[in-house]
């Protein structure tokens, strides 16, 4: 079942820790939480900024789909998915992903794994902003490998 | 008349990202914006880009309702 909390496309800065925090809360019979964030991350202080371009109703109905296949894969209780869209400056984070579990083993994997997909599949167009103007970004061949170690 | 939405390197190409167009296939949809932007038309009829009717993503021919929202859909990036 996904209930549209789970998935969460936002424009404004969030704080990882509060929202780890709120998913850990009140769970008697989770025994694992990971979670993931993934920072903005400026190449030798070159890119001023990222921006990320969601489609509303198309990339977070895309993103429910493939983690519901991974909360049955790998036996989720629950899953939460943050993701920035619009200008991202870098140190801010861009991605929180947390998966709660029996085990932790189950919920490290799963993490892993959303966070491969999100990196290289999810239907998002990332423009890097430096000093000589916009770039559009497609997604590495080391993306590629690491969303490929789990067909 | 279809609404279309373009994403990414398209929507810079292009000038604008959503636009009101009158078709009634994809096709027609086609031959009107590469009509009027042949870079554009060669650019949606590139490889990798997909194109999402009412949000779901289709292949070669679509009718189009009155009101339909036709996506193009560069090659996704991830986050």
């Amino acid at each position: 079942m996904t209930t549209p909390f789970r998935i969460t496309l936002t424009d404004q800065a969030f704080e990882p820790g509060a929202l780890l925090t709120a998913f850990c809360a009140g769970r008697d019979e989770t025994g694992a939480v990971a979670s993931f964030t993934g920072l903005a991350r400026a190449e030798k202080g070159a890119a001023v900024a990222l921006e990320l371009e969601a489609y509303p109703g198309f990339t977070d109905t895309a993103i429910a789909a493939f983690a519901d296949d991974a909360q049955a894969r790998f036996g989720l209780q629950d899953y939460a998915i943050v993701h920035r869209v619009g200008r991202i400056a870098p140190g801010e984070a861009i991605v929180f992903v947390a998966t709660a579990a029996v085990h932790r083993r189950a919920a490290f994997e799963a993490c892993d794994f959303l966070m491969d997909y999100l990196k290289s599949r999810a239907p998002f167009w990332k423009k890097e902003h430096g000093p000589d103007g916009g770039r559009w970004i497609e997604p590495t061949a080391q993306d590629r490998t690491d969303a490929q170690r789990w067909d | 008349m279809a609404r279309v939405l373009l994403f990414g390197r398209l929507a810079d190409l292009a000038g604008w990202r959503d636009r009101a167009v009158e078709a009634v296939s994809l096709r027609g949809l086609r031959e009107v914006l590469a009509g009027a932007d042949p870079a554009l038309g060669e650019a949606l009829a590139g490889p990798g880009v997909q194109v999402a009717v009412d949000k779901a993503i289709v292949r070669g021919e679509a009718v189009l309702a009155f009101g339909s929202e036709v996506a193009f859909l560069p090659p996704m990036s991830g986050g």
